[in-house]
């Protein structure tokens, strides 16, 4: 099924590596053909406890009250925990690298901003006596208007979703709601056009699905520490957020993973961690939290959906000559990871194609539904879709062959990336022609003879004029890279309140923006 | 009437954490009898994580793929990786597997120079569990051997660390001046579908495609991925939502019945092939196929059912209920030019 | 109050007490300890949870355990014969028909209730066999294969 074109980029390669290249075993299958893989929830625990939430049946509403009183008395159940409960109960995922402000609580205090939010959560013998202490808890909403249309939620007057971002959208730069691209002149491009096209496409949410639904396992450790089983696709990046919302120090915690059953980028956002760790410090005992199949689909993060404008430029010779995006993520009520999505998109336009005028305004929009997260190809998948669907209409439009269309447009080694940098190591061109000879589409013979290592450079290097919204004229060149060992420091954050001294004066964190346990912890041997 | 039609989309991809700043680490070292543990915290999914790190290893240090074992994730052995996501696994923590093993493979050499009273440049390891003398195949000591040497005799650990780092790049406010990615992978797809113009059904006939990658690791493993991840751009395209009637909230499937994806009955071949222009920075040039695989299929199908019966659909998924008001609206089928 | 329920596990008589109500999928992974059965969805709609009763295949987690008393219940952790593989879990291994691997052991006892009852099944018995059971990784097509070559190899054997 799988032919491999050894014939192409040969004189790039060197084919002779031993193992390389090898279609050697793997070595984790042994264990699933034999059921031995162990997921996180193949630890059993004695005496475990198990977790459920309560969950807000209104997409946005005030809380008014909350009494529990009824489901405390309720069979089996060991612990119940608020929100009041949790050390530090507002967080952001991305605050572990210094991006973005905390805005979405553990569990929900005064107001829920999305169906399936997580109001209480109890602890009980059983899963079963969990869930029928969850039916005595008594909540009283005011409910309020909710929003779901990301450009209604951009309108003046629209619900306020998450009073962190007061404008139903995330602040870039300290001063946009949006981040843009700007290179060259699109106006200019679309008035000397033969064709300009601009169509609407819209990215539905997806969820990801895996047959093993979100969970972990937290239990007391020796030493006065906690073991967390996981099924976190990033191990540090859930042990930082579980310590940071609890306020331990990160090497009082043990967690164990690296086996998941499907991952897709639904168990990056640490859905679980968190509560399950506080839930067994609470009991002393272990505890198991894990989603069942129908809050995993309606409640665990979805891909967010995208609705994107494109407007393109198209020359009756084939060459697009300006294209402008405007796109707007649906990041639900809580901001996680799509703020970093919408960078990561405004670098993939145009896409593989050398347009030489580009405009782009991507948006992280807040509506009253489940927060989304990442997904197989975050950033790109829905923006790829708009932009493949246009280039088959643009083709149609122009009578070309959508093949040759691709190829004619791509981008070739030395060009200018609409970002500013230079296009390397390139290969579209010649999947576009093996594809093509594989589907038996006939192009034409100077398309095959095209390649991404020729007729790139030169001129299409240029960074073309490009004036800002500001009227100002942007760099000519590229900007010399600055990384994260140069950066400047962010500006100190204002301590909290005096509260008794702490034990030992936590890590003080200079370089760059990440903070990550094992740079500064210590490993165990 | 069932129509056929071809449809294409081609589509590069960015290796890794979008800005960069997302490192891994490794960390590999022999046992007494020269067999090599890689510790990471790196997750595997599915996506073959412990295998490809395994016969990088394998590679990087010399011996056979049996003799090195991948241990993940343990917070308290594995140093930090930053996760699983955004197509870095094989690209960030493959090149600290390599950077932990050229560094332990180092030590080895050394060690099995001073046993074999020659200078390490002038010896090679052969695979198969051996280091012998370039040329002098015969004059030669087991990898078993010198971990005894060198860990009892010598007082050396065969050991060795590795980071990865692509430096966090700026974003600029006013032009979006950045440095996403230091290399993408590419791909191009052409989809065949057919359209039932009375239920709008669309039933995928094949798929051919060409992915460019960087290096195949492992064409097994990289079958699997372009496989699957193909099976679940279908899906994207034409079946699964959790909200139907979005931005409506309502009737959004609560289990896998409702949730609809291809069942094994609605698959169609696939035919692949891997191209591979090596990445400069990927550890053996890899690039990273996890995510990509699927992206393509989404418009290449919307654009076949455009060549099948003449409509557009922009708004995902392609349900039969848009494919017949779309074909209502134009009033009935009208295929586009053969392919 | 909890009930005894007496089986056979994989050719081994086994006793447990569950409480009652309590899913065959939670005897199995709590009282025996095997947890080769997966946890996917507790509604039968994924087939993870898949085993055979007296060789039909079965979801346990909407099977209650008091119902197999007296009764054979099989496994994925059963397939293996002393240190040999069972040809489907060669040929699984064979034809790479697993990432992830949490569907696979459910995936193996639909394969093998298909292929006891029909030694020569054809890809269309194969799939509708294991349309009980959700892939989320693989696209099927190398499950779809594995099956077909055990069949095969089975043959020969």
């Amino acid at each position: 099924m799988l032919e491999l074109r050894k014939d192409i980029f040969a004189d790039e390669r060197d084919d002779n590596l031993k193992e390389i290249g090898k279609p050697t075993q793997r070595q984790d299958m042994i264990g699933h053909v034999t059921g031995t893989t162990a997921y996180f929830d193949d630890h059993k625990l004695a005496g475990m406890l198990h977790l459920k939430v309560l969950r807000s049946p209104h997409h946005h509403a005030r809380i008014r009250r909350i009494d529990t009183s009824e489901a405390e008395r309720s069979g089996g159940v060991r612990r119940i925990i608020r929100g009041a409960d949790v050390p530090r109960n507002l967080n952001t995922l991305l605050s572990l690298l210094n991006f973005g402000k905390d805005d979405e609580p553990s569990l929900a205090t005064d107001k829920v901003r999305y169906k399936g939010e997580p109001i209480v959560a109890i602890v009980a013998n059983t899963e079963r006596e969990a869930f029928e202490a969850l039916t005595k808890v008594r909540v009283d909403y005011e409910q309020l208007t909710p929003v779901f249309d990301v450009e209604e939620a951009l309108k003046p007057g629209a619900p306020v979703v998450n009073e962190t971002y007061p404008k139903n959208t995330f602040e870039y730069h300290g001063k946009y709601d949006h981040q843009r691209l700007r290179f060259g002149d699109v106006e200019q491009a679309f008035a000397s056009a033969d064709h300009v096209l601009e169509q609407r496409y819209q990215m539905s949410p997806i969820e990801h699905a895996p047959t093993e639904t979100n969970g972990s396992i937290a239990a007391p450790e020796a030493n006065n520490r906690f073991v967390v089983y996981t099924c976190a696709q990033g191990l540090f990046f859930s042990l930082d957020t579980t310590a940071k919302i609890l306020d331990v120090p990160s090497n009082k915690l043990h967690f164990i993973g690296g086996t998941v059953g499907g991952g897709f980028g639904g168990k990056v956002d640490s859905l679980t961690e968190p509560l399950v760790t506080l839930a067994a410090m609470l009991t002393g005992r272990p505890v198991r939290y894990v989603l069942g199949r129908e809050d995993e689909m309606q409640f665990g993060s979805p891909r967010g959906a995208e609705r994107i404008y494109v407007k393109d430029a198209v020359m009756r010779d084939g060459r697009v000559t300006a294209r402008q995006v405007r796109s707007y993520f649906d990041s639900g009520a809580y901001t996680r990871l799509s703020s970093y999505a919408v960078i990561k998109c405004a670098a993939h336009i145009p896409g593989p194609y050398t347009i030489p005028n580009v405009h782009a305004d991507i948006y992280c929009v807040y509506t009253n539904r489940v927060p989304a997260t990442a997904m197989r190809g975050f950033g790109v998948t829905a923006v790829d879709f708009a932009i493949e669907c246009q280039m088959d209409k643009l083709a149609h439009l122009i009578g070309m062959d959508p093949m040759e269309f691709r190829i004619l447009n791509a981008y070739r080694d030395g060009d200018m990336k609409a970002h500013r940098r230079e296009a390397k190591n390139t290969a579209l061109i010649e999947c576009v022609q093996v594809a093509a000879e594989k589907a038996k589409w006939s192009i034409r013979d100077e398309y095959k003879r095209m390649s991404s290592r020729a007729g790139g450079g030169g001129a299409r290097a240029a960074i073309p004029h490009t004036k800002l919204d500001s009227g100002l004229q942007a760099p000519a060149r590229p900007a010399p890279q600055r990384t994260s060992y140069d950066r400047p420091l962010p500006p100190p954050v204002a301590p909290p309140p005096p509260a008794p001294p702490p034990a030992a004066p936590p890590a003080n964190v200079q370089h760059g923006a990440a903070r990550f346990s094992s740079v500064f912890g210590t490993r165990r041997r | 009437m069932k129509h056929r039609g071809k449809g294409m989309a081609s589509i590069n991809y960015p290796i890794g954490m979008n800005l960069g700043g997302d490192p891994s680490q490794a960390l590999v070292h022999s046992n007494p009898s020269g067999k090599f543990t890689v510790a990471l915290s790196a997750i595997d999914l599915g996506q073959g994580m412990k295998s490809v790190t395994r016969q990088i290893a394998a590679e990087t240090l010399g011996v056979p793929v049996e003799d090195v074992y991948v241990d993940t994730a343990d917070s308290d052995t594995g140093p930090h990786d930053m996760g699983s996501f955004a197509s870095r696994g094989t690209h960030r923590v493959g090149n600290a597997v390599a950077v932990a093993a050229r560094e332990a493979r180092g030590v080895m050499m050394e060690a099995a120079a001073e046993e074999l009273e020659v200078n390490a440049s002038d010896l090679d390891t052969d695979g198969l569990g051996n280091i012998h003398v370039k040329g002098a195949p015969h004059r030669k000591i087991s990898t078993k051997d010198v971990a005894i040497a060198a860990q009892f005799k010598q007082g050396k650990t065969i050991a060795g660390r590795g980071i990865f780092l692509v430096p966090l790049s700026e974003v600029d406010p006013e032009t979006g001046e950045m440095s996403p990615a230091t290399c993408y992978a590419h791909a191009c797809l052409v989809a065949e579908v057919e359209v039932d113009d009375e239920t709008g059904e669309v039933t995928m006939v094949r798929m051919d495609s060409a992915y460019e990658l960087g290096r195949a690791l492992n064409p097994r493993m990289v079958e699997q991925q372009l496989v699957g991840g193909a099976w679940m751009g279908v899906s994207h395209a034409l079946y699964e939502t959790p909200e139907p009637y979005y931005p409506e909230p309502i009737h959004g499937p609560r289990d896998y019945n409702e949730y609809v994806m291809p069942g094994p009955g609605d698959i169609c071949p696939h035919n692949i092939a891997v191209l591979e222009r090596p990445a400069l920075d990927g550890p053996f040039g890899a690039k990273g196929p996890g995510e990509m695989c699927a992206n393509p299929v989404l418009p290449a199908v919307a654009n076949a059912v455009f060549n099948a019966v003449g409509v557009r659909i922009d708004d995902l998924p392609i349900t039969p209920e848009k494919v017949l008001r779309a074909l209502r609206q134009q009033g009935g089928a009208k295929p586009q030019q053969r392919r | 109050m909890k009930a005894p329920v007496q089986f056979k596990h994989n050719g081994s008589d086994v006793a447990v007490f569950v409480d009652g109500g309590a899913s065959l999928l939670t005897a199995l992974r709590d009282g025996v300890g095997d947890t080769s059965p997966k946890f996917g969805c507790g509604q039968g709609t994924c087939g993870v949870c898949t085993v055979l009763i007296d060789g039909e295949v079965h979801l346990a987690c909407i099977t209650l355990a008091e119902t197999v008393a007296g009764r054979s219940v099989e496994t994925a952790d059963g397939l293996k014969s002393g240190p040999n593989l069972h040809p489907i879990q060669t040929a699984f291994m064979d034809n790479f028909a697993a990432q992830c691997g949490f569907c696979t052991p459910g995936m193996m006892m639909a394969a093998k209730a298909l292929l006891d009852r029909n030694p020569s099944p054809t890809r269309a018995d194969v799939i509708d066999a294991i349309s009980g059971n959700i892939c989320r990784c693989t696209g099927y097509e190398p499950i779809i294969n594995a099956i077909l070559a055990a069949a095969g190899s089975r043959q020969r054997a």
